[in-house]
């Protein structure tokens, strides 16, 4: 290759786009490390914290599309304080200082500030496309720069985003000459909107491919939206209520008729079951389908709702569809791919609405299905070996019960029998997150078996550091590891240090690992910033050793310990 | 405010302080202590319901349950929740119908009620079960149907008060509609027109 002048070897790499391809081949030698560099537009940074914005706009000026993740996963469930980390802002502005052409900026469980939006608004001419996920920090204010100044905005997606709503008039600060919308999702906010801001923002955006409306966004509205844009691909519905004997429900039944490019239909935040025959024709048609927002839909709602839908391969929908609508989906749904079964009373036992049963139907009538999240209220071991015999595929599986250490409710054993099972059939598994009573066995199995396991979550499992040992020495690709409530401590922790130069990030809460420990490998491995929150009471840390940690967290970086860390944060 | 989570230590130091005395532990007043034995209890396994249990008294400082603490110290019952279980990002929002209280206040009645709409599925059902609320009074049907009340003979007209915070007669606007989006507050006037008479 190297007989080939750059150019030409620039070329080929345009046809690697994979972050994992780039990076390999960026390794290879100096000379395509230069190339590659140089070429790239797309960048990817798993942990903000690895690596400074510096750094990142030294190596690849051409950057074009800036992907960040900020927080743990488990920030996702409170169990990481407020004000932890996770900026945007010094991000931002460094690139703005940059001469960085900044285009795509998408990023994940970050804080992101009203300040920062209108600096990010204001630097990049060409700039198109902004998701935030799981972010929080701004109001609608940012988001009104956002709409006002970026001139070739192509995507505004703002999903399960934090977002303190001032009721402003942000959609009317799209400006007449904005007509290059694709994507606008702003289903999180909560605040009433502009809605003849919003019709002739629609009606002027021909491209508009995919609209998710939030709460207030009625019914008649709805109607007057897919007038304008009969185009759209993904649909997100905001409030879906209204007689069905109205005129206006007979007018939205004639436009939904027309919209047979929808694929993808989401949202019915406010939901009269009695409308959603409306929904019917373009069920047909759809290939995603989350339902998992939608209050008051009762199990037959849903399953008569799921029979319509025989092309559908992504499946969102909340526990009250019951075993019995799961064998609807599994005798209707031949293409499934994901499915994604959310608790609608997380806190009730009594009312079990998804058992076992209901998974077992899905494995059975399925098979091409590869991604699972599943809540429920009990499993078995002889449910999981079916399973695992007759799902062979896949790629997540996350099963969590809501009595996290429930066991098998038949046989009264743990279910490492049946993990055991899934992950020994299922040789390509990335993803996997445990719950019920589990032994160090069911860690055997997966340091046995899952060979290919890059994201490990675990609670209230294990009985000994030999679990967590089994773990770190046989999954070779695990690269996050997150744990709480286990008995595994500092044997676990140190006996493979550089183990974690080799993962993105581990977590711990709530287990046996003591301060004494954490310093130990803080000590012995600069690479890793280890971090110890402790929300106590107490001004200063505690200097004894033995202190049990409350909360730690280590990462692999290239620049250290970052200077934003909160009080009750201790680098060691 | 976790300060029960001060301190957790190994064992207690060489140098004989007894740390487990000067431990800061949950306990209502007059409770006994118990020593935790300290070796054994790093060994096993901690379970979900020492988690979950507010062992209120008991040394075990592996109660975690950060600002449910309050909530569990109000109601020692076992049903406390764990913080961050289930791990549902956002479960509060999803499946949870949306309450819609309103509250019911009825021309010369002392006190006023608080009715959730969410539970009716029609204006009758909702207007019968005001009339069993105020027992006392007649309420006129809103299809027109006349009813007078036998013992005073006033009749009573079913109104809500609209976000313009008009007052309007109820069954203009289809349930569903008035559920969802009209409805701040209802009340029972005495009908202008309809007066005693006998």
């Amino acid at each position: 290759m190297n007989y080939f002048p750059d150019e030409v070897v620039e070329h080929v790499f345009d046809f690697i786009t994979s972050h994992k391809d780039r990076n390999s081949v960026s390794l290879v030698c100096k000379s395509w490390y230069k190339i590659e560099r140089y070429s790239r537009q797309r960048v990817f940074i798993g942990n903000c914290y690895s690596i400074t914005p510096q750094r990142l706009i030294a190596r690849f000026p051409g950057l074009k599309s800036l992907t960040l993740k900020g927080k743990p996963h488990f920030a996702d469930f409170n169990l990481v304080p407020h004000d932890w980390g996770g900026f945007v802002d010094p991000w931002i502005k460094a690139l703005a200082k940059s001469r960085i052409g900044l285009e795509e900026l998408r990023l994940k469980r970050m804080v992101v500030s009203d300040d920062s939006l209108e600096l990010l608004s204001k630097s990049f001419p060409n700039f198109k496309s902004l998701v935030l996920v799981s972010c929080e920090g701004f109001t609608t204010d940012g988001v009104a720069a956002i709409a006002a100044n970026c001139r070739f905005l192509r995507e505004l997606d703002l999903q399960e985003n934090e977002v303190e709503d001032h009721r402003g008039h942000w959609l009317s600060c799209f400006p007449e000459s904005c007509t290059s919308l694709v994507s606008l999702n702003f289903a999180c906010l909560k605040g009433e909107i502009n809605l003849a801001s919003l019709e002739r923002l629609v009606a002027r955006s021909p491209n508009l491919k995919s609209l998710r409306l939030n709460r207030m966004v009625p019914l008649d509205t709805l109607q007057k939206l897919l007038m304008r844009a009969p185009q759209l691909v993904d649909l997100g519905i905001g409030s879906y209520v209204d007689d069905p004997s109205s005129e206006v429900f007979s007018k939205l039944k004639a436009v939904i008729q027309l919209c047979n490019s929808i694929r993808s239909l989401s949202g019915f935040l406010e939901v009269a079951p009695c409308c959603m025959s409306a929904i019917y024709p373009i069920c047909e048609n759809l290939t995603f389908l989350n339902l998992s927002y939608a209050p008051g839909l009762q199990g037959n709602d849903l399953t008569k709702l799921v029979q319509h839908c025989r092309k559908l391969q992504r499946l969102w929908i909340l526990d009250c569809i019951g075993d019995k609508g799961l064998g609807v989906v599994a005798s209707t749904c031949k293409e499934l791919q994901e499915l994604r079964v959310f608790p609608s009373d997380p806190f009730d036992a009594g009312n079990a609405a998804v058992t076992e049963e209901g998974l077992v139907l899905i494995s059975a009538g399925c098979p091409k299905l590869n991604s699972l999240l599943y809540f429920c209220h009990q499993m078995t071991n002889a449910a999981l070996i079916t399973v695992a015999k007759n799902c062979t595929n896949f790629i997540r599986f996350r099963l969590c019960i809501l009595d996290p250490v429930k066991a098998d409710p038949v046989t009264n054993q743990p279910l490492d029998e049946g993990f055991g099972a899934i992950v020994r059939s299922n040789k390509s598994l990335k993803r996997l997150s445990l719950s019920g009573l589990l032994t160090d066995q069911v860690f055997l199995y997966i340091g046995m078996y899952a060979k290919k396991l890059e994201m490990l979550s675990i609670a209230f499992a294990g009985d000994s550091n030999k679990g967590m040992l089994y773990v770190l020495n046989g999954c070779k690709k695990l690269r996050k590891l997150e744990i709480r409530d286990c008995p595994f401590g500092d044997v676990a922790l140190l006996e493979d240090m550089g183990k974690y130069e080799t993962m993105r990030s581990l977590w711990m809460s709530s287990c046996e690992v003591t301060l004494g420990a954490c310093k130990i490998l803080a000590k012995k491995m600069p690479s890793l910033n280890v971090e110890i929150i402790n929300e106590s009471e107490q001004l200063e840390f505690s200097l004894d050793d033995r202190l049990l940690v409350d909360k730690m967290y280590l990462y692999r970086t290239l620049v250290g310990h970052r200077k934003d860390k909160p009080e009750y944060v201790l680098l060691l | 405010m976790s300060s029960e989570n001060g301190k957790r230590l190994l064992e207690t130091d060489a140098g004989g302080l007894n740390f487990e005395a000067t431990e800061l532990t949950l306990g209502l007043p007059g409770e006994p202590r118990v020593t935790s034995d300290g070796g054994a209890k790093l060994g096993s396994k901690r379970g979900f319901s020492e988690t979950v249990d507010l062992k209120l008294g008991d040394n075990n400082q592996e109660v975690k349950l950060g600002h449910s603490l309050q909530e569990a110290a109000k109601s020692p019952v076992s049903k406390t929740q764990v913080v961050g279980w289930p791990p549902v990002r956002g479960f509060a929002r999803r499946g949870k119908k949306s309450c819609k209280y309103v509250k019911v206040a009825v021309d010369g009645a002392p006190y006023l009620r608080k009715v959730d709409l969410e539970i009716y599925n029609s204006y009758q059902q909702l207007l019968t079960s005001l009339e069993d609320m105020f027992s006392c009074f007649t309420i006129r049907n809103y299809l027109n149907e006349k009813k007078i009340d036998q013992v005073n003979g006033i009749e009573y007209m079913p109104t809500y008060e609209d976000k313009d915070g008009d007052w309007m007669l109820v069954g203009d606007v289809p349930w569903q509609l008035m559920k969802s989006s009209e409805a701040v507050g209802l009340g029972l006037k005495t009908a202008p027109k309809y007066s005693s008479t006998n």
